[in-house]
């Protein structure tokens, strides 16, 4: 599982110097851009929205414009692990309602939030496209079906116990 | 892979690769069945099977079912197999090698000739 | 080639996935390599076979036997029973939900015995990141049929003539659509599919774009030709990152063997196509946002005339067509628009591929010909209600669509029929609600829905919405007055006329279709200040009547 990173930006700008030349020059690539961004620093810092405008000679207000118009970039950083319960119609017909309580009570934190360490947060997707085996959740990206609410505890502490060691290996 | 520059090419192709996933289409094909019991794998069953892979595909054979099952409980003339073409009785083989297999392959699964010499029995399909 | 003597096919679509079918399929390999069958036995990871509920998903050829819920224990005892010693594992198999006895063979699966595959043909049966398997299903031969032989025209009337119409919601007549395409001037023109697919509770497009993308590329080359376009764009929603990356590596293979790109089959003939991945907005499935979306803009729909097929991306003619609809595209041209046309309806031809969700037994995909009473959809395919309890509707088009109460099972599922009901087949979402269900509890969630994602640019659809919304929240919480019904009765009507866009025009369905099919229930909520499926929490006489 890969972690959305919010530590260490080390050879970030790097890259997006190198992403923004590829797509220089075509303004509809912008989304893609913001798409590369999201999943490298975890949001879309407002430095990054500068640099973007100005390389990609859009208008900052556009920048922004699009940023907050589309669920998946977001403008404040995200945890270390983003929990996202789905909410479509297969999944809350199947208790994706008692799944989201849950994870509030476990957390201690409502959707779009992020716990004080920084370690989860959660959100709410519509649809994952695996309603068959709803309820679903999805943990940085990747899916879990059948989820029921004793579950909860158990994927939080198994979290924080892999947090851990990886940062004791670090 | 060279890009296929015509539709006559792009036929030829097909027939090339339509190996590739025929082994999930049913009906009307010869299917032959190796006993792959305990006993089976013992008397030498895996070298039956994989000599007589190598023989079809040496021969280039298509449209031929390869599957296995478990002891048929006349453990003694293992390994067997059974070759079930359609509309043709069932004939079963028994006390197999290498060779054997490879000839069952020629003369009965390719040119419909039973090996009258190694069969155990035949059944009505 | 290498023949092999046995197929193991691990499902891997979204649900598979989802369930782990990942490590599953690690597992078997590793069996096969202990037990030294790698020469013998092939492993293949297939698109989703629409058996989701029973994932993750394990079938073994040539017998066809299909395995469920395997879990990565389970793998060892698969190779050296199955695999090595052709003994079926009888407690991996799936059972009949009434009788209990296992069922073997996937071909007699019972939900099967009443369904016909046109879009979803190769899904679950080949491998999608080899092209050369959907070639040895005649993959590419529609394309080669059309360039070696049919006028741009002859294509056009021989889906016209097909009957097929769009499965992205509306139901237009693609055969037409691709006419008006064709006939509108332009030097440049462009074919785009629609693979957004934003209602919550279905997942077909995703499931043919993940299990057999090829047929996708093949359909937008053959529309490509008939409009007389030359590049092409598949817009996929962010939250499939699956299926995106079988698309890209499809759209390679297409290009490395001749079937995309300069001069194709030698036919002259030159087709391009590019991925652009959405990033999280419903609205962005209607037509004129997704245009503005694939321009890298915030997806707002525009009012329609002028239509896309007039003046669609970057000004351009450009067609669009949704997933299902282009992967009906290739067998229609092989086997001929009679063929297609003799299935289903009068109006409503060929077959629909359906979703079901819910309180069923048997969820996933199931693909049948238009016009199948929805009971036999329900009943015999889905195997009825989850733990045997009264159906107490099936909700048809998902958050913008509207209920068929179960007194109403009976009826036929065209696009005619279903409208008459008050609502829509729309994209095939079909989710079974039962006695345990409030459906002011579900209309309030749907709203919800469209209220978070309308984009605000018109205001019907904006303000008129929250209104509504404000409103069913207020009587689930046993604040409701008498009032309320005329009132929302009067802004659906209102939303429904002036809303920009289809979002907007169909957000208050499901709240009219309450009121026609369910409205002593929902009376009971304002002047009982009760709720007889006991959800409502507020509602609730006492907390022990309810545990
Ligand atoms: C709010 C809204 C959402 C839509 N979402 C989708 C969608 O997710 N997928 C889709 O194929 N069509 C969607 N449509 C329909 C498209 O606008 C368009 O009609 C369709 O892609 C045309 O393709 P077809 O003729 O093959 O159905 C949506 C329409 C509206 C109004
Ligand atoms: S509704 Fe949750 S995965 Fe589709």
């Amino acid at each position: 599982m890969e972690a959305a990173t919010t530590k260490c930006r080390c050879g970030l700008e790097a890259e997006l110097e190198k992403v923004l030349a590829a797509h220089e020059g075509k303004k509809e690539d912008l989304i893609e851009v913001l798409y590369w961004v999201q999943k490298n620093y975890g949001y879309v810092p407002k430095e990054v929205q500068v640099v973007i405008s100005e390389k990609m000679k859009v208008p900052l207000s556009t920048v922004y414009d699009v940023i907050t118009f589309y669920h998946l970039f977001s403008l404040k950083p995200k945890g270390k692990y983003e929990i996202s319960v789905c909410n479509g119609t297969a999944c809350h017909l199947r208790g994706a309602p008692f799944i989201l309580k849950s994870f509030e009570k476990e957390l201690g934190i409502k959707p779009q939030d992020t716990t004080g360490d920084n370690m989860f947060s959660l959100g709410l997707i519509r649809c994952l496209g695996a309603c068959a085996v709803a309820p679903n959740i999805s943990i940085n990206s990747e899916p879990h079906g059948r989820m029921e609410p004793e579950l909860v505890t158990k994927i939080v502490k198994a979290l924080k116990e892999k947090s851990k060691l990886a940062d004791c290996i670090e | 892979m060279k890009k296929i520059k015509s539709v006559n090419e792009l036929v030829k192709f097909k027939e090339i690769v339509l190996e590739k996933i025929k082994e999930r289409q049913y009906g009307g094909k010869t299917t032959i069945v190796v006993r792959m019991g305990t006993c089976g794998i013992a008397a030498g069953a895996r070298d039956v099977m994989m000599a007589m892979i190598d023989e079809m595909d040496k021969r280039n054979i298509s449209g031929v079912i390869i599957t296995q099952a478990g002891c048929a409980g006349i453990c003694d003339h293992e390994p067997m197999l059974e070759v079930i073409k359609p509309g043709n009785p069932q004939v079963i083989y028994g006390d197999l090698d290498e060779e054997k297999v490879r000839r069952i392959v020629v003369d009965h699964v390719i040119n419909g000739q039973v090996v009258e010499d190694w069969v155990l029995g035949q059944k009505a399909s | 080639m290498r023949c092999y003597r046995a197929h193991v096919l691990v499902c891997a679509g979204s649900a598979c996935v989802t369930l782990g079918c990942h490590p599953v399929k690690e597992a078997i390999l590793e069996g096969i390599k202990r037990h030294r069958l790698e020469e013998e036995i092939k492993v293949v990871e297939t698109g989703c076979m629409g058996f989701c509920e029973q994932g993750p998903l394990i079938v073994v050829y040539p017998e066809g036997v299909m395995y469920c819920r395997v879990q990565a224990e389970d793998a060892a005892v698969i190779v050296s029973e199955h695999l090595l010693k052709g003994r079926v594992v009888e407690r991996l198999l799936y059972r009949d939900t009434d009788t209990n006895k296992p069922i073997p063979f996937m071909k007699d699966q019972p939900s099967l015995s009443k369904q016909i595959k046109v879009a979803m043909r190769n899904a679950g049966f080949i491998n999608p990141e080899d092209i050369e398997e959907y070639i040895a299903n005649e993959g590419y031969f529609a394309l080669a049929k059309v360039l070696s032989g049919m006028s741009p025209e002859a294509v056009i009337n021989e889906i016209k003539d097909s009957g097929l119409r769009g499965r992205g919601g509306a139901g237009f007549l693609t055969g037409s659509k691709w006419e008006f395409t064709n006939k509108a001037q332009g030097a440049q023109k462009y074919v785009v599919c629609n693979g957004d697919e934003g209602v919550p509770g279905v997942f077909m497009d995703r499931s043919i774009l993940e299990g057999d993308p090829h047929s996708v590329i093949e359909a937008m080359a053959i529309a490509g030709y008939a409009i007389g376009a030359d590049q092409g764009y598949v817009y996929v929603r962010a939250e499939y990152p699956l299926a995106v990356e079988k698309l890209r590596h499809a759209i390679n293979q297409a290009r490395e063997y001749g079937f995309l790109g300069y001069n194709i089959l030698g036919t002259g003939f030159s087709f391009e196509l590019n991925i652009r991945v959405g990033a999280g907005a419903f609205v962005c499935g209607e037509e004129t946002a997704l245009l503005a979306s694939i321009e890298g803009r915030r997806g707002t729909p525009k009012p329609r005339p002028p239509f896309p097929a007039n003046k669609g991306l970057w000004g351009a003619p450009t067609l669009i067509n949704n997933v299902e609809t282009l992967a009906s595209i290739p067998p229609i041209i092989l086997k001929g628009s009679d063929w297609y046309a003799s299935m289903g309806t009068e109006k409503s031809k060929g077959t629909k591929v359906f979703a079901l969700t819910g309180r069923i037994k048997r969820p996933g995909l199931i693909e049948v010909p238009m016009g199948m009473p929805l009971r036999e959809i329900i009943y015999d395919i889905g195997g009825g209600v989850l733990n045997n309890k009264k159906l107490k509707a099936v909700l048809a088009g998902g958050p913008v669509g509207g209920f068929i109460p179960a007194d109403y099972l009976d009826v036929s599922m065209d696009y005619e029929s279903v409208a008459e009901l008050g609502t829509l087949i729309g994209s095939g979402s079909l989710s079974v609600i039962d006695e345990d269900t409030c459906v002011v509890d579900l209309v309030k969630f749907f709203m919800e829905f469209s209220c978070e994602e309308s984009c605000g640019k018109c205001t019907p659809c904006r303000e008129g919405l929250k209104r509504m919304l404000e409103i069913l929240t207020r009587v689930t919480e046993g604040k409701g007055q008498e009032r309320d019904i005329e009132d929302l009765e009067r802004l659906s009507d209102f939303i429904k006329n002036t809303a920009l866009c289809g979002l907007g025009q169909a957000a208050p369905s499901p709240v009219l279709s309450m009121l026609r099919y369910f409205r002593p229930e929902f009376e009971a909520h304002i002047r009982d200040k009760h709720c007889p499926a006991s959800v409502c929490a507020a509602l609730l006489d006492s907390p022990c009547q309810s545990a």
